[in-house]
């Protein structure tokens, strides 16, 4: 029978993760920066069904499917949030906007 | 199955690391697409179909589509690309990705010399299992969950909705005169 052992699981969740916490640091585009926090989301949601898959439960899918309507609502607000600042700015680069106001 | 684990695995991991380095971004959400069919695959495996659905339905299919709505609407040019061009420079990536590293040697190593816990013979979480659950034990989140998407809708279109420019008319009398 198959036998995948759980660090090699939790090993691919840990390398996504931190490639997205690579990508959060390295660019300064503010979309690639909203990606990268979606494939951290994702890594954590793999860890939880992982986790769910070891003892044969339920609740770690259960998870995944709240941290998946979080990224839904987060992901339609940072959009419409990219949408005013490029109206506003004209640019996507995230050094532009280092002040509360002008 | 156990090494299409691996090759799905090993497919995620290089369409990430592809996906964070492109400069134009409809190319870093292609790559992200494959990444996270891959992932699909990975949740099919480990024996979590209804999460291996909803991965493919809802994140590569529902927000990717978001995310490509918006680049299409900000209409980005080869200026961009030029500029993401000379901000990815090795001066810029390379200490970031040093320390991630280190993270990750370190977190292997704390698995490494973990006792082995294997998932062994895979028994798989069956939807209907997953859905006694959400609407049991978890009713109470699922209601909040409904009540963060409500918020989510209601933030984006505030947000995104167009101001009207709303002059007085004797401050417009001024600007003409």
């Amino acid at each position: 029978m198959m036998e995948i052992p759980l660090e090699h699981g939790l090993i691919l969740a840990i390398a996504l993760f931190l490639l997205g916490l690579t990508g959060l640091l390295i660019r300064r585009n503010i979309v690639f920066m909203l990606l990268s926090i979606e494939i951290m989301l994702n890594a954590a949601g793999l860890a939880f069904v992982l986790g769910g898959a070891r003892w044969a439960l339920p609740d770690g899918q259960v998870m995944f499917l709240f941290i998946l309507a979080m990224t839904a609502a987060e992901v339609s607000v940072g959009l419409a949030l990219i949408l005013k600042i490029f109206q506003k700015y004209r640019t996507l680069d995230t050094d532009e906007m280092d002040k509360m106001r002008e | 199955m156990v090494a299409t684990f691996y090759i799905s695995a090993a497919i995620a991991l290089l369409t990430t690391a592809l996906a964070i380095t492109r400069l134009h971004a409809v190319y870093a959400l292609l790559n992200l697409i494959v990444s996270l069919l891959a992932i699909a695959v990975v949740f099919f495996v480990i024996g979590a179909p209804l999460v291996a659905a909803l991965e493919v339905i809802i994140y590569a299919g529902a927000i990717m589509v978001l995310f490509i709505f918006v680049i299409m609407m900000l209409n980005l040019g080869e200026e961009t690309a030029q500029w993401e061009r000379q901000l990815l420079q090795p001066r810029i990536w390379v200490l970031p990705s040093l320390l991630t590293l280190v993270l990750f040697v370190e977190m292997v190593y704390l698995l490494a010399i973990d006792t082995g816990e294997a998932l062994t013979t895979v028994r798989e979480v069956a939807p209907s299992t997953v859905g006694a659950s959400l609407f049991g034990p978890y009713l109470l989140a699922v209601e909040m969950a409904a009540f963060l998407l409500m918020a989510g809708i209601v933030g984006a279109y505030h947000i995104g909705r167009r101001e009207k420019q709303v002059q007085h008319r004797y401050l417009q009398k001024e600007k003409e005169g």
